[in-house]
């Protein structure tokens, strides 16, 4: 298998294979971060920028840890200080980025498809960090690659998605890469919150909590995104930590071992409770560990399909 | 690739290695402080059987880790496969040790160099050594082994394939002319 893409933009795109060998490769790359000298000079003489159109900490610092691991040079742009405040518009910040002879753009963008347009219009890589509602795929490749770790295999294994689906770039990339690796993916929300159509996903659709966890080896809580809404009224109206919030309680009448998995920043209380988050069944910090792996991991193939192309071009 | 000739089978092969883990005890006097690294792929099981070896001649335990050198290549783009990054598995502290590095073939030393940035990354030992199966000449970079199986003058037009039971279900190594 050879990985031959310049941009990591979606896990919908990709095959079953391409999704296995970045998972394999982040086995390689985790050990590396258990050094004393947590550093390979894989991506020396690289730059990798950072392009960050939504507020974000713990992505942007997990891409940069990446880097740096990588020995590549780092540049953050957070759009608020930028000429993008201007009216600068995508495709000429990206444009002036490449003309900084920079190799990898690392984006998140507000709006759904921004990453595919970046990369359509530039020679560089783009990694898509999260794009509106579509897609955050070295998300869901940590979440895969934790899973994995503790349970073995992705294939037919249980995996419930619980909170806002409909809005979740999270949830579909998940379900896109759980169902190309045979898992059985249950989606649990509020009605309102499920999107039209989601069956065709591939995935169960459930609005009853204890249905979703009943069975299920792993259970992956969204978070309650208030600021894209902008109405943090809305969890407390639908009452949903009394209905969907993960609680000790409700874990009871789950599998003993369920793994709970969590993206973050966490609302406790409102999604999940202290005790489960802090609880013997979560994986969450040791998901965030992962996600530097996994960032590594695509920061190299992207960075090496890219030079190989550049070869048989020039 | 055309076959030209089998330098070592089975039996040479082990009695080379053999007399390498002699000559490991000889120089460093025995086993204390020692420890032997293999270069992926086939240095790691070469590695493996000179412990063995040396387990036999003095009954002594030596550790032995795995080493991955990918991540330090200085020829990444150049090559012409898409290299695999696996794991480099080195489960104990290698400061203050006598690090044996093992590879298949000594060629232009490059992987050599690659290997030596990525030991001293993980600690200071007190001396590294190399141990190679075959020594082909060629070298591009001040490097030279210690031990070395054995020594094959070979044309760059040639390529020295070392095969092993457990990556390739023989023990030989052949040179074979490239296309």
């Amino acid at each position: 298998m050879v990985w031959a893409r310049k941009d990591l933009l979606g896990l919908e795109e990709l095959s079953k294979e391409e999704i296995e060998l970045i998972l394999s490769t982040t086995e390689s790359f985790k050990e590396v971060s258990s050094r004393e000298i947590k550093k390979v000079p894989a991506l020396r003489g690289k730059t990798v920028v950072n392009l960050f159109y939504e507020p974000s900490t713990r992505t942007r610092v997990s891409f940069e840890v990446a880097a740096k691991r990588l020995s590549a040079d780092v540049i953050n742009i957070a759009t608020e200080t930028s000429s993008v405040k201007k009216g600068e518009t995508l495709i000429d910040t990206g444009k002036n980025i490449q003309a900084l002879n920079a190799d990898i753009i690392v984006m998140r963008h507000n709006y759904s498809g921004a990453a595919v347009v970046l990369a359509r219009n530039l020679d560089i890589s783009v990694v898509n960090a999260g794009d509106g509602w579509h897609e955050h795929p070295t998300q869901a490749l940590l979440d895969m690659y934790t899973l994995q770790e503790k349970l073995g295999s992705l294939k037919d294994l249980k995996v419930s998605i619980v909170g806002d689906i409909a809005h979740s770039r999270v949830a579909r990339s998940n379900i896109w890469g759980l169902t190309k690796l045979g898992a059985k993916v249950t989606v649990c929300a509020p009605p309102v919150l499920i999107p039209p159509a989601v069956e065709e996903m591939g995935v169960r659709v459930t609005s009853d909590i204890d249905d979703a966890l009943r069975n299920a080896d792993a259970v992956n809580v969204l978070r309650m995104q208030f600021e894209r809404d902008g109405q943090d009224a809305f969890p407390k109206q639908l009452g949903y930590f009394q209905n969907y919030g993960i609680t000790q309680e409700r874990l009871k009448k789950a599998k003993k071992d369920i793994i709970v998995m969590h993206p973050g920043p966490l609302n406790r209380g409102i999604e999940i409770a202290s005790d489960v988050a802090d609880g013997a069944n979560s994986v969450i910090l040791e998901q965030v560990t992962n996600g530097i792996a996994v960032r590594m991991a695509v920061l190299f193939l992207v960075a090496q399909a890219r030079d190989k192309a550049n070869e048989t071009t020039h | 690739m055309q076959e030209k000739s089998k330098v070592l089978d089975k039996e040479a092969l082990n009695r080379s290695l053999t007399r390498v883990a002699h000559e490991i005890l000889e120089k460093n006097r025995g086993t204390k402080d020692l420890c032997i690294i293999g270069i992926r792929n086939r240095g790691v099981y070469l590695a493996e059987r000179l412990a063995a070896a040396i387990k036999k001649i003095d009954n002594e335990e030596v550790p032995v880790g795995a080493l991955d050198i990918t991540l330090y290549r200085d020829d990444l783009t150049s090559i012409a496969y898409q290299p695999v990054v696996r794991k480099t598995e080195i489960g104990f502290d290698i400061t203050d040790k006598t690090v044996v590095l093992v590879d298949d073939v000594l060629y232009t030393g490059r992987t050599v160099r690659a290997a030596l940035d990525e030991l001293i990354d993980f600690g200071r030992p007190r001396s590294i050594q190399l141990a190679v199966l075959v020594d082909r000449g060629h070298r591009e970079l001040p490097i030279r082994a210690d031990y070395a199986g054995k020594n094959i003058p070979t044309s760059q037009s040639e390529t020295v394939e070392v095969r092993l039971e457990e990556t390739d279900g023989v023990d030989e190594v052949v040179i074979v002319e490239k296309e």
